[in-house]
């Protein structure tokens, strides 16, 4: 391993890298999906990795997004580690099944006999101007899977340690890369690991309300943050980074200091990630809440077309109207629609 | 590489009429390009035949007694259960669907922990990795993606292993088997999928599933070599089996045989088969039994004699009450393994629904 430290390499090149760290350090390590070969995947995640490792390592696939999982899910059983991509957030549905039905559930089904250590890399989230099919939040439809795992990187540095300590993972995972952030950069320290594949981490510490975020709606949290301080709050931002299992021991831990909360994500709000946030928090910090835990996502409506999804994605002033909300003021009356 | 290299079609076609052995009225049949298996073999088949219906019946007798939530049935497809099964090499790998139970036993998994899907105790009773018999399958056609990767990663190793992936006439017509059939190709994957063709998707019959000449028509377009066989006829399916296997062991890529036989049963205990089929098709089929033919033609040869039929039912039975003794014992469930299995190590929230659990069992 060619490790250089403090690197700025974009959150696209960082998954990249831990794509080839893996590949050169395990050779149960296979990539493989649409296109990943010799384009190196339409998001140049696997760039230069057939080059290096082989068509055998990292290979094209027919078009079945079924038939990737599906054979990753026999080569698993046959003690290989793939890691696979779904081209597209929505494309992975034809997948479904073999995830829902396969994946999740084969280690319970054969009561720990079959394990899975297979890595479905699905870009995921809009904020790009793609078409239609190309910009959905598809997160709870694998965190509400028993026996996935969910994590979601929001960093460049994050990006490298989480893919790589998936692949490492013995359970199945659901790797979604918000792909608004594909070309952001950053620092990676290879040799540095998180405090955990299922740990969520503090970004921004503050002490009036806690803003609980992920993926690619961090970054808007965090400006949001920032605004705030010149409005007076001092927000202190969560990165959940691990959607199932949810860390509700970091979250709960800011609630209690801050007495508010705001969930944030570009997903729709109902039956969304906040949804699950909130009710947790009110069943375990009620008395540490001085506001309801309120939400800031999009709007419940299919993803919208290129040119109206500004209008759907959460931005910093919505962030903000929600941070106005949290009952500053118990005198004040009630906002319309609040009561 | 831009294209593929043309093979012509006809190199990847099935007979028009089905490949056998051995005639419904046990008489041998000539079949170019398809060897009788040895005597011993042909002993070996009509013995896992026996003890496969055996074991059948036994079954269906447990879910009448309310041991068994639901029991799918086999009888009359032996010689595709047992037939397939013993073809396979110890090292080889078997993905079986919810019917194939018979299968699984020839394989030389315990009965009960075949039963224990079915009984409703937990989804797989048995360590995969015990016989190389994956999980049975419920989710139609999945299984064959399974078998494929499975494959695919034995030549990845450098190991010899062939999948052998058990599907119904139904399951063809899900995308899974499309993929599959398409992945195995093009990888040149070392498997053999065995269509066991039973004429009815529960109620369906095949005209509706299908307007393919025949099932195995359908390996050729993906450039797969195709096999059409007489499905009651053990020999035949024991014989193109081993084919096949031995095509995938040597590098030569994946192989779809299709086996016309019967389901003779309803489609489980819970289904009504008379609601979809006229009584005189069973009867036809009951003619063609795949037990009564090979038994015919083995005896004819002077293979089996009386005794020897007598200590192979006697073995069956012997069985069978085994089986029902052990399943007549009522199994103790631990809840708290619900929790146990879900993740590599139980997560914060499973640790406290378990404890949750554990409290609410102690009241009680
Ligand atoms: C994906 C899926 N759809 C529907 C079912 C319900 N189902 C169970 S068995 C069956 C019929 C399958 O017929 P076939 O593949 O011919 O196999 P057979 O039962 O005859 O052995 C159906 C529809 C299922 N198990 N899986």
């Amino acid at each position: 391993m060619t490790a250089t430290l403090d690197t700025k390499v974009s959150l696209a090149g960082a998954l990249n890298r831990a794509l080839a760290d893996a590949l050169s350090e395990d050779e149960r390590v296979l990539v493989f999906g649409e296109d990943v070969g010799t384009l190196g995947g339409v998001f140049r995640v696997t760039d230069g990795l057939t080059d290096r490792f082989g068509e055998a390592r990292v290979f094209d696939t027919p078009l079945a997004e079924a038939g990737i999982v599906g054979t990753a899910i026999g080569m698993a059983m046959n003690g290989l580690r793939p890691v696979v991509e779904m081209q597209f957030d929505a494309f992975a549905y034809p997948a479904f099944e073999q995830i829902t039905s396969h994946l999740a559930k084969l280690r319970n089904r054969t009561k720990g006999h079959v394990e899975l250590p297979v890595v479905i890399r699905v870009p995921y989230g809009g904020g790009i101007g793609g078409v239609e099919h190309h910009c959905d939040s598809s997160e709870v439809y694998y965190t509400h899977t028993a026996g996935l795992r969910v994590v979601t990187p929001a960093t460049p540095a994050d990006a490298y340690t989480l893919l790589r300590e998936a692949i490492d993972c013995p359970d199945p995972v659901v790797f979604l890369e918000p792909k608004r952030r594909y070309w952001e950069k950053g620092t990676i320290d290879p040799t540095l690991r998180s405090p955990g594949l299922d740990r969520s981490v503090v970004r921004l510490e503050g002490s009036d309300v806690t803003l609980i975020s992920y993926g690619g709606a961090l970054g808007t949290t965090l400006e949001a943050a920032e605004a705030a301080a010149d409005e007076g709050y001092q927000a202190e931002v969560v990165d959940l980074r691990s959607l199932a299992p949810f860390d509700l021991d970091t979250v709960a831990a800011s609630v209690r200091r801050t007495g508010r909360a705001v969930v944030v994500h570009e997903a729709s709000r109902f039956c969304g990630y906040g949804a699950e946030i909130a009710a947790q928090l009110s069943e375990t910090c009620f008395h540490y809440l001085e506001a309801p835990v309120l939400r800031v996502g999009g709007f419940d409506i299919p993803y919208p077309a290129p040119n109206l999804e500004r209008h759907h994605l959460p931005d910093v002033d919505r962030i903000l109207d929600a941070i106005d909300r949290l009952q500053w003021d118990d005198s004040a009356p009630l906002a319309d629609g609040e009561a | 590489m831009t294209t593929t290299e043309r093979t012509a079609a006809s190199h990847f076609l099935p007979s028009e009429e089905p490949l056998g052995l051995v005639s419904p009225d046990g008489k041998r049949v000539e079949q170019p390009g398809l060897p009788m298996p040895a005597d011993e073999v042909l002993l070996r088949l009509h013995s896992g035949m026996v003890a496969g219906r055996r074991f059948d019946t036994q079954a269906t007798a447990l879910t009448k007694q309310g041991r068994l939530a639901v029991y799918p049935s086999a009888r009359g497809q032996e010689a595709c259960e047992i037939g397939a099964v013993l073809a396979l090499r110890p090292q080889d790998w078997l993905f079986p669907t919810y019917r194939d139970s018979m299968a699984i036993v020839a394989r030389g998994v315990d009965p009960i922990e075949v039963l224990t899907l079915l009984r409703g105790d937990w989804h797989c009773g048995y360590d995969p990795y015990r016989a190389n018999v994956a999980p049975q399958c419920t989710p139609l056609a999945t299984n064959t993606l399974h078998a494929v990767g499975f494959a695919h990663a034995a030549r990845v190793k450098g190991e010899d292993t062939v999948s052998l992936v058990l599907l119904g006439d139904g399951a063809t017509s899900e995308g899974d088997t499309h993929e599959a059939l398409n992945f195995a190709a093009v990888w040149k994957a070392p498997v053999v999928f065995l269509v066991q063709n039973n004429g009815y998707a529960i109620s369906v019959p095949l005209a509706k599933q299908t307007a393919a000449p025949s099932l195995a028509y359908k390996g050729v377009g993906y450039g797969m070599p195709s096999v059409l066989v007489d499905g009651n006829d053990a020999a035949a399916v024991h014989a193109a089996t081993e084919q096949a296997v031995a095509r995938a062991a040597a590098g030569e890529g994946p192989t779809l045989i299709e086996a016309i036989t019967y389901r003779i049963e309803s489609h489980t205990n819970a289904d009504d088969a008379t609601r979809y089929r006229e009584r005189a098709e069973v009867e036809e089929w009951l003619e063609r039994d795949p037990i009564a033919r090979l038994k015919q033609y083995l005896t004819d040869r002077g293979l089996l004699t009386e005794q020897a039929q007598q200590e192979i039912d006697v073995r069956a039975e012997a069985d069978a009450a085994s089986l029902r003794e052990r399943m007549n014992i009522d199994t103790v469930l631990d809840p708290a393994e619900l929790f146990q299995h879900v993740y590599a190590e139980p997560t914060a929230a499973l640790r406290t629904q378990a404890a949750e659990l554990a409290a609410e069992l102690e009241e009680r």
